[in-house]
């Protein structure tokens, strides 16, 4: 008997008593009713030291102290309008160690939850490969306001599971002394999000 | 009779030692120990009730994990072939373990199969519980743990005394000592600024991450309509070792199942809030198979039974198979607060390692543990898939082995409550008895109680004092008004 099969039996034979089917209650909440989504987002952003930055044109100058930017390859070029640093293109893909050498990276994401302040990627349009927002220091992320969903719920309906995804709340963190949240350990230590209204 | 089919205890760092009362003794008496276990675990209580009480459908949503979470444990094995057709189907190798020895058997063959003498790993109950390290260190391959807590308890070679802070027990300034003895890297003026012991982590595990070729994971949640799996982290070496080597082995225990992606809706919320008291944890990865040109091209899952069908076996103890880890019955027991988690001997410590641990194990190699508790319920209170952890300690009681002294002893009082002449006679002369010595108890030392009681009854007094029966029973005294 392979050890697949003696498992799946064990686990019949466990459920000899055939518990009875449950139903499943769904009473919590799948729509958020409040009126400033946009608001609630900034607020749980900025409660967990992400930076946030209002409208398109944040972006020339919060690129301008970036020497060395990583993109993906389809980035929108509105986005790196006037930028005069040393752009890299992930394409052909660039090494741990390459990306380990720039100083930031700029995508956009798929959805993001107000009610918890995640921004979540799933290597959809402007946001590339996973290494890609993992490995540079700062990771600067375009969020379209159409993107903004109020809880968890609205979030999931707009994601394909096949998808590699990457849930980001805040820059990276440990709350393993002593229960303490310190921001900074392995993932980007800054985390800054540009919001922008449809159109732009 | 089929005997292989017959659900199995499982085997690894799920047994308790020593008893344990005898283990708790030491951790009781060391004040230092007890002053950063009440420092963290009030802190983190705080954080836990602020952000719980922020969300107006808490209550519903632990429904909703609760019935789903049952609902998994009716279904488990077509859930598990579901999930191994989805997976296995996005480009997975799905792998299956009877118990530890067969589950590290594996993993330190794929390694050796991808060439690699070494491995970063992501923090993992399950390969904690299977003493996977410990068996790819026999064959020769290193294992790097990257989370932090894991990494201060590896390099000061102790073992975890927390779900989700296995270094709950150290503070600051022990963290700094144990980098300073054991980091080769590390900074020579290191303070004990929690931030500056995560970026002397940083810095130390910085290369070994760049340059991995094999990672070892556990799961949060394995997604059987979808294949997916979900690691739950904060520090982002989570997503390193899920996305830079090129094989990732994640180990994932039967239980581990939801039925569909939708539900990590309810989990999604239920599991950062009660963990470590976030609104969300900085990061989660999903996976599905491989996906061509990002992260891992080969992705092996092993699932493990491991104890796991004899707990489902058992109807009374299975909602055990619930928990999904968050930590919050740990952080609010009053018994892990003053005895920490290396008292109970198993990986996992605390209420639910107390019902979990004899399950796993069968109760006779664990019958302590059950009663590492007060059956208080704040356990239960806050448990965000409300296993009912007082309700199956009880149980357990009732099938841990017993002394025959105390068999003896339960079934005379037992026939001497069953009637309440009896009782109301027994009383009487228990009061005639005791009298002179509790009037003199009270003389003595103010209370009619005695501390010690000869052997065997010794037992019972060594943690208690033996109340003596009050000279007037109510009753008594009710009758007279």
């Amino acid at each position: 008997m392979t050890a697949r099969d003696e498992i799946l039996a064990r686990l019949r034979t466990a459920l000899a008593d055939n518990p009875p089917p449950v139903q499943v209650p769904r009473r919590y909440r799948r729509v958020d009713d409040r009126a400033d989504l946009i608001g609630t987002l900034v607020d749980r952003l900025e409660d967990y030291r992400a930076v946030v930055h209002h409208g398109i044109d944040a972006l020339p100058r919060l690129l301008s102290e970036v020497d060395r930017l990583a993109v993906p390859t389809d980035v929108p070029a509105e986005w790196l309008a006037g930028y005069a640093g040393q752009l890299h293109r992930d394409a052909p893909p660039l090494s741990p160690a390459a990306l380990d050498a720039l100083d930031a990276v700029l995508t956009g994401c798929a959805v993001a939850v107000a009610d918890t302040g995640t921004i979540i990627l799933d290597a959809g349009p402007a946001q590339g490969r996973r290494a890609l927002t993992l490995v540079p220091d700062r990771h600067i992320c375009v969020v379209r306001t159409d993107q903004v969903v109020g809880l968890l719920p609205e979030a999931l309906t707009r994601l394909d599971p096949r998808a590699p995804q990457t849930w980001i709340s805040g820059p990276s963190a440990t709350s393993d002394i002593e229960l303490n949240r310190v921001e900074g350990v392995h993932g980007p230590r800054r985390l800054e999000v540009v919001l922008i209204g449809l159109g732009t | 009779m089929n005997p292989p089919a017959t659900p199995a205890t499982g085997s690894g760092r799920i047994r308790t030692p020593l008893p344990f009362p005898t283990a708790a003794k030491p951790a009781v008496a060391d004040t230092q120990l007890r002053a950063n276990l009440h420092r963290a675990t009030r802190t983190i209580r705080a954080k836990r009730a602020r952000v719980v009480d922020e969300v107006p459908d808490w209550e519903a949503l632990r429904d909703a994990g609760s019935a789903i979470k049952a609902d998994v444990q009716r279904r488990l094995p077509e859930l598990l072939e579901q999930f191994e057709a989805s997976a296995t189907a996005a480009g997975a190798t799905v792998h299956w373990a009877r118990d530890a020895a067969e589950a590290c058997r594996i993993v330190v063959a794929l390694t050796q199969a991808a060439g690699a003498d070494e491995v970063v790993k992501v923090k993992s109950m399950a390969t904690q519980e299977i003493e996977l390290n410990e068996a790819l260190e026999a064959a020769g391959i290193a294992a790097y743990e990257t989370d932090l807590a894991e990494l201060i308890v590896q390099l000061g070679e102790d073992t975890p005394s927390h779900i989700l802070v296995p270094a709950i027990h150290y503070n600051r300034g022990q963290i700094r000592e144990i980098f300073q003895r054991r980091m080769a890297d590390a900074p020579t003026d290191l303070s004990d600024e929690p931030a500056a012991l995560a970026e002397a982590a940083r810095a130390h595990l910085r290369r070994r991450f760049l340059s991995a070729r094999v990672a070892v994971s556990g799961a949060n949640f394995a997604v059987a309509d979808s294949g997916t799996l979900v690691v739950v982290e904060s520090e982002g070496n989570g997503r390193m070792c899920l996305t830079l080597p090129e094989t990732l082995i994640s180990v994932v225990g039967v239980e581990k199942l939801l039925p569909t992606f939708t539900d990590l809706e309810v989990f999604l919320q239920l599991l950062p809030r009660s963990s470590t008291g976030e609104r969300m944890n900085p990061y989660t990865s999903m996976w599905t198979g491989v996906t061509p040109d990002d992260g891992p091209q080969t992705v092996h899952i092993v699932l493990v039974d491991n104890g796991r069908s004899a707990v489902l076996a058992d109807p009374v103890g299975r909602p055990a198979l619930s928990c999904i880890r968050c930590s919050a019955c740990l952080n609010v027991c009053p018994v892990y607060e003053r005895a920490g988690g290396h008292a109970y001997g198993s990986v996992y410590p605390g209420p639910i390692g107390a019902i979990l641990s004899p399950q796993l194990t069968g109760v006779a190699d664990n019958a302590s543990l059950p009663y590492a508790s007060t059956l208080c319920g704040a356990c239960y209170d806050v448990c965000p898939v409300k296993i009912n952890i007082p309700e199956i300690l009880v149980h357990l009681r009732q099938q841990a082995p017993h002394p025959a002294a105390e068999r003896a002893t339960m079934r005379v009082l037992s026939w001497v409550m069953r009637s309440p002449r009896r009782w109301a006679a027994a009383l009487r002369l228990a009061r005639a008895g005791a009298g002179p010595l509790g009037a003199y108890r009270q003389r003595r030392t103010g209370a009619r109680t005695l501390r010690r009681l000869p052997w065997p009854a010794s037992a019972w007094t060594r943690s208690r004092d033996l109340p003596l029966p009050a000279p007037q029973t109510f009753r008594d005294w009710w009758g007279k008004q």
